[in-house]
């Protein structure tokens, strides 16, 4: 037990809370703004797969990385923005374009690799894994002065670029809607379309906002993983993270803050869970861990909010 | 500007609305060839019955709604009024009745919404609180600009309202039933406010049907009825009998003919029920009372005084603390809604949107819900579906629900048409004991004549008959004797109400007065 917990606390195991997080993170995002605007995005895992698909090709095919992540950002925002048209203008339900785009997320990207690779490498693969080699990948980023730091310069330095990014993109998400005129109307869409609407804001417009960035946030996410995370695309290698996020965001309050907390929380749970594996404990035990922690993380959450609710409610009641 | 038809300048008026027609896809025409028109400066009020078209007409006026046939002038300006946007552009600003607020944000970001003030790539947190100030002050309406709106209470809520419109840059503001959300002290405020900005130059639509606050503050009025017109009035010229008279096109009995009551058995009884609630304070303390076959008990007070309990209490919504209810010596307390139905008992619920009907569902839907097991409506396992049109022909037939059909949605009628449906089925439903809470509340004037004189006739014909309304003229009207409730005890019983005058009413209501215990049990008939 000592010693597990020995191993638990080393710099390698808080840098790689870290680098689990950040797709979480930006899936988190993602649900966040959403959310702000009066919808849900149910569709993030879907979305994180095609990016993480294109990202993989992409940087293949044009030999560079930079053009990889920029397909795999450009085809999350092209995808989630098409979910917005069936949703907002062709009036389907929204969960049902989340569902969709989940189920073409897992069976659709298996079947575009076949088929892209059968036509130019000759056979058809089931992963990308084969045709990524390191130069294709992101590359980390090390920091002079902070990695002098003992311990914490060994967690905090030497992290993917994406992994900043996505740190840097929870402080500018905030910013954004907090302090710009864009997340002041895409908070009132949010909250009252007929109010925003009747004050000349375009409800339509601010959705489409509040998707596509959700689809940006999610080319970013599936870009750290197959160009990062798994170096290489495969099969559902997403593995849920989109509806974790969906809980992360719900966790956090809907405050990017909170979001990002939760993130860790469930990034600490998966690294736990590897960990626990790794010291040889059933994988059939071990990886169920970040679920049951996004299932009590979620009823702690409600439980916190129902005894704030009923405080409110007696404060006003004493009024 | 001239006007094209006449060549005259028409300084005076500053809304022109010239033969405005609108008929819906569904075929409805909501106006035809209505004319109005606004002076600069004037209050002027909108007046008729729920479903006359005055919500039309201005929802067109704001751009909400295109005319299908008609022009629109705004200062000599002949314009095609295709959003609220252009509207707000040419000066008209409308507040709606239900607000169109955030409630999350702060007054002042209320305020800029749309039209935020920037430094950089940032809004300008300081200048929108000046703004909102600047406004707030200029017109003489207090708003904190810091709180949040879910914070604020209604009235400054609506004074937001008229700041944002003002801010917009609106000279016409279009207010509709603005004081059906106020309380007295905050509407008198309200007047004070409009005045002031009459004074300024500003040019004020009131829509309302509250005839007092109409004679109070409008200078002409506009009244409609069934989509048209019915002329323009100066205020001052014209009586509230007048304008009733060609609201609903007859004159309304503003007493209800009824004869002496013959009360015989007691159907209810209320035994020393108390409640308190979940914040400990006492809502019922101590309540008895009876009520018999053949009279109508009302029950009077401030809203707040254990009214909205009493009536939960007595249909099973909320399980008092101590006390006993019986109907006809048998124990009613704690059974569940559809056993309290199979006994008698009828509610007409205070929020009917809530717990009368529900809104998406058909008139037909709604009429049969309380009886759809009854065997008559069934064949089977299924619905006879021949009987429950029947049912739902004749209900709407004897209880003048006007309608296109009854596959139409509840939600869709006008409020007084939702009423009478839920009324109707109410009362169709062999009831022993009516629980008739605030039975005429936002309801136009004809509907709710309907109302109570089927109150009356059920009570004459053997029906027992609670009233609780906070309505002072309906309540003593219909009321054979009356309770009035204060503090969750009752103050006060009256055994016939033809001699009680408002203002010992009041007195009691306010709990300046309280009856003696000896005189208030007079209202337990054992």
């Amino acid at each position: 037990m000592l010693n597990f917990l020995k191993m638990l606390l080393t710099p390698e195991f808080f840098f790689s809370i870290i680098r689990i997080s950040a797709p979480i993170l930006f899936a988190t995002l993602a649900a966040i703004v959403v959310e702000k605007a009066g919808f849900c995005n149910i569709g993030l895992e879907g979305l994180m797969m095609f990016s993480a698909l294109t990202g993989s090709l992409v940087s293949y095919y044009a030999h560079s990385w930079v053009w990889g992540l920029l397909a795999a950002l450009a085809i999350g925002v092209l995808m989630s923005l098409m979910m917005g048209f069936f949703a907002f203008q062709l009036k389907t339900d929204i969960t049902l374009v989340g569902i969709a785009i989940n189920m073409m997320g897992s069976g659709g990207t298996l079947f575009l690799c076949k088929v892209i690779t059968n036509l130019t490498e000759g056979t058809s693969m089931a992963s990308s894994t084969g045709l990524i080699n390191s130069n294709l990948l992101i590359p980390n980023i090390n920091i002079p002065l902070i990695d002098k730091i003992p311990f914490l310069g060994s967690i905090i330095s030497g992290h993917n670029l994406l992994t900043w990014v996505a740190f840097l993109c929870c402080a500018l998400t905030s910013v954004m809607l907090y302090k710009t005129s864009l997340g002041l109307n895409i908070r009132a869409v949010g909250e009252n379309p007929n109010a925003a609407s009747s004050v000349g804001v375009s409800v339509l417009k601010i959705k489409y906002i509040a998707i596509g960035f959700s689809g940006l946030m999610c080319g970013f996410g599936g870009a750290f993983m197959s160009m990062y995370y798994a170096a290489g695309w495969s099969l559902d290698m997403v593995a849920g993270r989109g509806f974790i996020a969906l809980a992360a965001q719900a966790m956090g309050g809907g405050e990017c803050l909170g979001g990002m907390l939760s993130s860790l929380v469930f990034g600490f749970a998966q690294a736990l869970g590897i960990k626990f594996s790794a010291v040889g404990l059933d994988s059939n035990l071990a990886s169920p861990i970040p679920y049951a922690v996004t299932i009590i993380g979620l009823v702690i959450f409600s439980l916190v909010r129902r005894s704030r609710a009923k405080k409110l409610h007696s404060a006003a009641a004493l009024k | 500007m001239p006007d094209e038809k006449t060549g005259r300048l028409d300084e005076e008026y500053v809304v022109q609305m010239k033969g405005i027609t609108k008929v819906y896809p569904n075929g409805v025409a909501a106006n035809q060839g209505v004319d109005f028109n606004l002076r600069r400066g004037e209050i002027h009020a909108l007046m008729g019955e729920n479903g006359a078209g005055k919500s039309t007409l201005m929802k067109m006026l704001f751009g909400l709604e295109q005319p299908t046939s008609g022009e629109i002038w705004v200062n000599g300006e002949k314009l095609t009024l295709s959003s609220p946007t252009v509207a707000i552009s040419h000066g008209i600003g409308m507040v709606h009745q239900h607000f169109m607020l955030v409630p999350s944000l702060t007054v002042a970001e209320n305020m800029v919404l749309g039209m935020a003030p920037r430094r950089g790539l940032f809004i300008d947190h300081a200048k929108a609180v000046a703004i909102t100030k600047e406004y707030a002050e200029k017109y003489n309406l207090h708003v904190e600009p810091e709180a949040k709106v879910m914070d604020i209470p209604v009235g400054m809520k609506q004074k937001v309202e008229i700041l944002k419109a003002l801010v917009r840059g609106a000279k016409i503001l279009i207010l509709d039933e603005p004081t059906a959300v106020l309380t007295t002290q905050e509407t008198v405020e309200l007047f004070k406010e409009l005045r002031h900005l009459k004074e300024q130059g500003y040019t004020i639509v009131f829509i309302s049907h509250k005839l007092n606050e109409i004679m109070e503050i409008t200078d002409r009025l506009t009244i409609m009825r069934g989509g048209r017109s019915m002329g323009v009035y100066n205020t001052c010229d014209v009586t509230k009998e007048e304008i009733s008279r060609l609201m609903v096109g007859r004159d309304v009995i503003l007493n209800v003919q009824k004869d002496k009551a013959q009360p015989t058995d007691v159907v209810l009884r209320v035994r020393d029920v108390e409640y308190v609630n979940e914040w400990h304070k006492k809502m019922l303390d101590k309540i008895s009372f009876d009520v018999r076959r053949g009279e109508i008990l009302g029950i009077a007070g401030v809203e707040g005084n254990g009214q909205k309990e009493l009536v939960d209490m007595l249909f099973g919504f909320l399980t008092p603390n101590a006390g006993t209810v019986t109907m006809q010596s048998e124990n009613i307390l704690g059974l569940s809604q559809q056993k309290l139905r199979d006994k008698g008992v009828a509610l007409i619920p205070e929020d009917r949107m809530l717990y009368g009907i529900a809104g998406s569902a058909s008139i037909e839907e709604n009429l049969i819900s309380d009886r759809s097991a009854e065997k008559r409506l069934n064949r089977g396992p299924l619905f006879n579906m021949k009987a429950i049109h029947d049912e739902a022909d004749k209900l709407i037939e004897d209880y003048a629900v006007l309608c296109k059909s009854r596959k139409q949605q509840v939600g869709m009628l006008s409020g007084g048409n939702i009423q009478k449906v839920v009324v109707a089925r109410e009362f169709s439903g062999n009831p022993l004991l009516i629980l008739a809470d605030q039975p005429t509340r936002g309801i136009d004037v004809g509907a709710t004549e309907f109302i109570r004189k089927k109150l009356v006739e059920l009570s004459r014909s053997g029906i027992a008959v609670l009233l609780i309304s906070a309505d002072l003229a309906e309540v003593m009207e219909l009321s054979d004797s009356l309770i009035v409730m204060h503090g969750g005890k009752i103050a006060a019983y009256f055994e016939d109400t033809s001699t009680l005058t408002d203002d010992v009413m009041g007195e009691y209501m306010l709990g300046l007065k309280a009856q003696s215990e000896e005189e208030i049990r007079r209202v337990c008939h054992d």
